[in-house]
């Protein structure tokens, strides 16, 4: 028996909100008395896994053969299949991601078990596992139950409370079955932002709206993301208008987001939008009409100009990062 | 070629959404019901497949009868027949199973659907079709265009987007700007109704996940509100009253 955490690779470094799936499947471990165990799949740096040595795992199987980098979602799914059985897993643990979905809808299918996406805490263990999932595009949540014996559990960013338990972490090479028989997408070319935050992998966000007035007007946006570390988010307008990448819009139909602190300047607070949104821990709205309904679902707002008000945080939050 | 389009019955994205019975089932009085906006798209394009490659396009909905006039939709929109499988959708494995027995002896060459539905937002229906049918899928699609049996896509990643190659036949789970949402026009609308729209009874299959209760997102306490003069006191606030930063 055990439990496993997908390590997910960006870049060659472990994804950051990776190790929420890897302190959730310690956790559940834990209580289930039984392992938790991780598999990394791809070329990661030396020393990389091993940061997840604080997280509960045993051992983090690795797969280091460099042709699985950004592989399709179905060879992925046919290398965790390979690893579940082998290692006879109950439960498999990852984070919500572009990759989540796909793989885990594959994987559910080989492995007759229940996949549960958006999963927003950390599950109890009862006789039957339930968990907590974002429904309604982020309007409601749902608690499910799973009527198979093996789960697959995708987790929002900030579902789990990270706690740090040290073990001897084991790094064991894995090798795969033959899937070069698995049919799968050939890559052409790839476009991706460089440098910046992830969206998805963010603690802060800062978003920007029509009320930016211009694509050429994001330079306030970026210069307060790039002082608190955080990634860019837009409206749907905005990238409607290609004013921003679509990549970037967060909403019902975009990216649906859960950082500890998003800041929305300019942006009005459709429904939509807020469905994207809600589940932010902290929400600030910085927009000049005192009427905008985002006020109503904010915990701190400032009503004024954002070519005014976003520069003077900036200057704040740089001058309490030179006193610490 | 022939092109199969998944269909979500699904509460307009302006509603407002409640639950009754103990929050156990979701409150539909008042609330108007929509083509999944995703499925939307993947919709629009297979339309403009039939004149650019002759495609013919079939729907299908795994619903109850409540989902007929989301169906008449489609159809009124351009799809040429429309097939429903007389079922709730209660689950993502059940949906996708259905979809996989109706059309794992049927041939279609591209089974297109939304990336997510916008009710329970699992994400996971063309994955699973895929597996099931033992054919690739790929999700979220942002452009489509086929080569005689080779598509060129977009696919959206995190922070960016790839360009992929990938024979039919295969599952793909669409998304904006594949194409334009069409609207229905008045001659549609009148062919709509005499396009076939056929009722099949549903397979047998499992139930992977039960809700057990729904509930609502609550509500924010008030709004505390800085003048535009006051940053430092926010960046104080944020800091050490709600320890974000």
């Amino acid at each position: 028996m055990s439990i496993v955490a997908f390590i997910e690779r960006e870049a060659n470094h472990v994804k950051s909100a990776s190790r929420e799936a890897a302190c959730c499947a310690s956790q559940l471990a834990k209580k289930k008395g039984t392992r938790a165990i991780g598999l990394a799949v791809g070329t990661f740096d030396d020393g990389a896994l091993q940061s997840l040595a604080d997280t509960g795992l045993e051992q983090i199987y690795h797969v280091s053969d460099e042709r699985l980098n950004g592989s399709s979602a179905s060879r992925l799914a046919a290398v965790v299949h390979e690893l579940m059985n082998q290692e006879d897993s109950e439960i498999l643990v990852m984070v919500q991601s572009a990759l989540s979905n796909v793989m885990g809808g594959r994987l559910a299918v080989k492995q007759k078990a229940a996949f549960i996406s958006n999963v927003v805490e950390c599950p109890e263990l009862t006789d039957t596992l339930e968990c907590k999932r974002s429904v309604y595009s982020g309007k409601a949540f749902s608690v499910v139950s799973a009527n198979t014996s093996k789960i697959i559990l995708a987790l929002r960013k900030n579902a789990v409370t990270l706690q740090t338990e040290s073990k001897n972490l084991e790094i064991v090479p894995f090798s795969v079955p033959d899937i070069s028989g698995v049919r799968g997408a050939e890559v052409l070319s790839r476009e991706k932002a460089e440098g910046g935050v992830l969206l998805s992998d963010a603690e802060i966000v800062v978003s920007g709206g029509r009320g930016l007035k211009g694509p050429e007007n994001w330079g306030i946006i970026e210069q307060l993301a790039r002082s608190l570390h955080a990634a860019t988010a837009c409206s749907k307008p905005v990238s409607d208008m290609d004013w921003r990448p679509h990549h970037e819009h967060v909403g019902q139909t975009g990216v649906k987001i859960s950082p500890s602190l998003y800041i929305a300047v300019g942006i009005s607070g459709a429904i939509q939008h807020l469905a994207g949104v809600n589940a932010s821990k902290v929400i600030v709205v910085i927009n000049k009409d005192p009427e905008a309904p985002f006020f109503k679902e904010a915990d701190y707002g400032v009503v004024g100009d954002a070519f005014e008000v976003v520069p003077r945080l900036t200057a704040a939050v740089e001058a309490l990062k030179s006193k610490v | 070629m022939k092109v199969l389009v998944c269909i979500t019955h699904v509460p307009d994205t302006t509603a407002k959404v409640s639950f009754k019975e103990n929050g156990t089932l979701f409150d539909e009085s008042g609330v108007q019901f929509i083509i999944g906006p995703y499925d939307d798209y993947a919709l629009s394009r297979a339309i403009d497949l039939k004149a650019s490659h002759q495609a013919r396009v079939v729907v299908l909905n795994v619903g109850t009868a409540a989902s007929d006039p989301t169906i008449r939709k489609a159809l009124a929109t351009g799809a040429d027949a429309a097939v429903r499988i007389d079922a709730e959708p209660v689950d993502s494995f059940f949906v996708a199973n259905q979809i996989a027995q109706y059309a794992k002896d049927k041939d279609f060459d591209l089974i297109l659907m939304g990336r997510e539905s916008i009710d329970h937002n699992g994400g996971m229906v063309h994955g699973m079709v895929g597996e099931l049918l033992e054919m690739p899928s790929v999700s979220p699609v942002m452009r489509l265009e086929l080569d005689g049996k080779t598509a060129l896509m977009d696919r959206e990643i995190e922070g960016g987007k790839e360009t992929i190659r990938l024979e039919l036949p295969f599952v793909a789970g669409c998304q904006e700007p594949i194409a334009e949402w069409k609207i229905p026009n008045m001659r549609g609308i009148m062919t709509a109704r005499s396009k076939p729209l056929d009722v099949l009874p549903v397979f047998e299959g499992a139930v992977a996940v039960q809700a057990v209760r729904y509930g609502k997102i609550e509500k924010k306490q008030l709004c505390k509100m800085f003048e535009p003069s006051q940053m430092e006191e926010l960046v104080e606030a944020l800091r050490g009253e709600a320890k974000v930063l």
